[in-house]
């Protein structure tokens, strides 16, 4: 689920999970209506929220045998649970620290263990990875991948659009509290209709090369960035290229594809809002022509 | 990491809610109960300290100047009141700052989001708060038999009677905390509503030394009859008539009971 900041994803999250009253609408989980079912739909899912909420003085293998024993795991199955999980999220050795003694990365982990230790069949992760060094990301990557390949479901929010082309099957698109693209991630992506490429050059350049055909900005001296439409293809370009006796290094894409299409889906909402609420204008001024008349 | 047998049974089954309020319930109160053993310093030893400084003062030195109350000598006459006040501060104490701690750290979320229901959330905080009455009860009881020779003539009642007032105001401690905001706002209770409400409530004095007017002002404060129930269960002598008492005490826990289900089930002051 992805969505600039304030769009509703944590009050999304936080209506699934009971945190927030709702004021309209129905919530179901796995067939469970959290109007009627609300207990057992709760004990579908498992949340890791944006905020930490650790008891900050509570040993951390405490956390989650007290989190498995709210889920009604008995005492010696969610001592066995506690230290499976904290194994898997590489926090074993710290099981008798407390929480607050825990760097800002090591709590997150230490929330997805506490997430996982009742065994959900959900699991909701609002930007777990926000704040977290590249080497822990990567592993918390592979974690969900793990988690997921045995069957839970995932529900991610995230402002690393990196993070979910790659770790997503379906793209829920939310901005001002309104779901404005929902489809599979592949589906979402092939609706882009131009993608821009970096070039590095091996040639040093002053201006950067006129490509008939294609919009050539410089960069810097050794690179230009190329905008190509999705049914130009790329062999007219390096033929061009071929042409002018420039040789290219390497290429990659400007910026994440899904950033593109979320930037562009954004903007054409706030666009068609302005002309919507300019037309009315219009309208309104029409009206009182005529009246006047 | 994760072999075979962690696969997950895909086919929708009910969850066992009886099973899973149960283990929820003894969790939370061996969370509470470990709260206040952990942090004995802050729960346990203060009460301890400052009644023995009572019984001193108000024992040893004064009372001996003031001779009898209630026709047995003054220490006496104030060590029930004095056992009832810790465990009214004590109990209070508890829940308020649990569940306000809770609230503030946010980890009264790791309920909230839980499958448990509010009964046995409210159940296991009062627990803790009880468990820590009780414990301070025990301890000022063991105090106060240094300065007087005490003895339980209604064990039933006096048993009764400290863990009902434990609830009742482990209840009160859990409103406090479900309305509270700041730090502010879970001192103001007990400093401008317990503490003159227990100090006037009969812990130091009987209430046959006020005035007609103030006596029928006095019976307004629900402490006094705690407080005299208490006193009636070990000294077999109260300014109140102990069924009166008991009604009270039980109107008091079922009222609060129901007030604070009402206010979670309805999300005020925990969620948005």
């Amino acid at each position: 689920m992805l969505g600039p900041n304030g769009a509703g994803k944590t009050t999304v999250i936080g209506i699934v999970t009971s945190l927030v009253n709702k004021t309209s609408g129905t919530v179901s989980v796995f067939g469970h209506n959290m109007d009627e079912q609300c207990e057992a739909a709760k004990a579908c899912i498992g949340i890791v929220p944006q905020e930490v909420n650790l008891n900050m003085f509570e040993k951390n293998e405490n956390i989650l045998i007290n989190q498995a024993g709210y889920y009604g795991v008995p005492r010696s199955i969610a001592k066995k649970r506690a230290e499976k999980y904290l194994k898997a999220v590489h926090l074993w050795d710290r099981r008798d620290d407390i929480a607050r003694n825990l760097s800002g990365g090591m709590k997150r982990r230490l929330m997805i263990a506490r997430a996982l230790v009742h065994e959900p069949r959900l699991l909701i992760l609002d930007e777990p990875t926000a704040g977290v060094d590249i080497e822990i990301r990567r592993s918390m990557w592979e974690l969900m991948r793990e988690i997921n390949n045995i069957g839970m479901t995932i529900i991610l929010t995230t402002h690393y659009l990196e993070e979910a082309e790659s770790l997503c099957r379906n793209i829920a698109i939310i901005d001002e509290g309104k779901l404005i693209e929902n489809d599979a991630m592949a589906n979402v992506v092939s609706k882009l209709q131009r993608e821009v490429f970096v070039l590095t050059m091996r040639d040093f350049m002053q201006s950067p090369p006129v490509i008939e055909g294609y919009e050539v900005r410089l960069r810097n001296n050794y690179e230009i960035e190329v905008e190509v439409a999705k049914d130009q293809g790329l062999n007219g370009l390096f033929n061009a290229i071929s042409n002018q006796s420039l040789h290219v290094s390497s290429m990659r894409t400007r910026s994440n594809r899904l950033e593109e299409l979320f930037m562009r889906l954004v903007e054409n909402k706030n666009l068609n809002i302005k002309i919507s609420q300019q037309s009315k204008v219009t309208d309104s001024a029409g009206i009182a022509q005529e009246k006047s008349n | 990491m994760f072999d075979g047998n962690t696969l997950l049974d895909k086919t929708p089954k009910k969850p066992d809610l009886i099973q899973i309020n149960l283990v929820g319930l003894r969790t939370i109160v061996t969370k509470e109960v470990r709260r206040v053993l952990r942090i004995w310093v802050q729960t346990i030893v203060p009460p301890a300290i400052t009644m023995t400084l009572y019984f001193i003062i108000f024992g040893s030195l004064i009372g001996s100047r003031i001779g009898e109350m209630g026709g047995v000598p003054y220490t006496t006459f104030i060590a029930p009141g004095l056992i009832m006040m810790s465990v009214i501060t004590n109990s209070f104490g508890n829940v308020v700052s649990s569940f306000f701690s809770g609230k503030l750290q946010l980890n009264l979320e790791e309920l909230l989001v839980s499958p448990l229901d509010f009964t046995t959330i409210i159940i296991g905080y009062v627990a803790g708060g009880v468990a820590r009455g009780l414990a301070v009860a025990a301890l000022v009881t063991i105090v106060a038999s240094f300065f007087t020779d005490l003895s339980v003539v209604y064990p039933l009642v006096t048993i009764s009677v400290v863990i009902l007032t434990a609830i009742v105001f482990s209840l009160a401690g859990l409103l406090n905390a479900i309305f509270a905001n700041s730090f502010d706002d879970i001192s103001i209770i007990p400093t401008f509503v317990l503490a003159p409400l227990t100090y006037l409530g009969g812990v130091f004095f009987s209430i046959t030394l006020l005035s007609p007017f103030w006596q029928k002002v006095a019976l307004a404060n629900p402490i006094l009859y705690m407080v005299n129930a208490f006193r009636y269960g070990m000294l077999g002598s109260s300014d109140i008539p102990l069924s009166t008492a008991f009604i009270i005490i039980l109107v008091a826990v079922f009222g609060l009971f129901g007030l604070a289900l009402f206010l979670l089930r309805r999300g005020i002051g925990i969620r948005t």
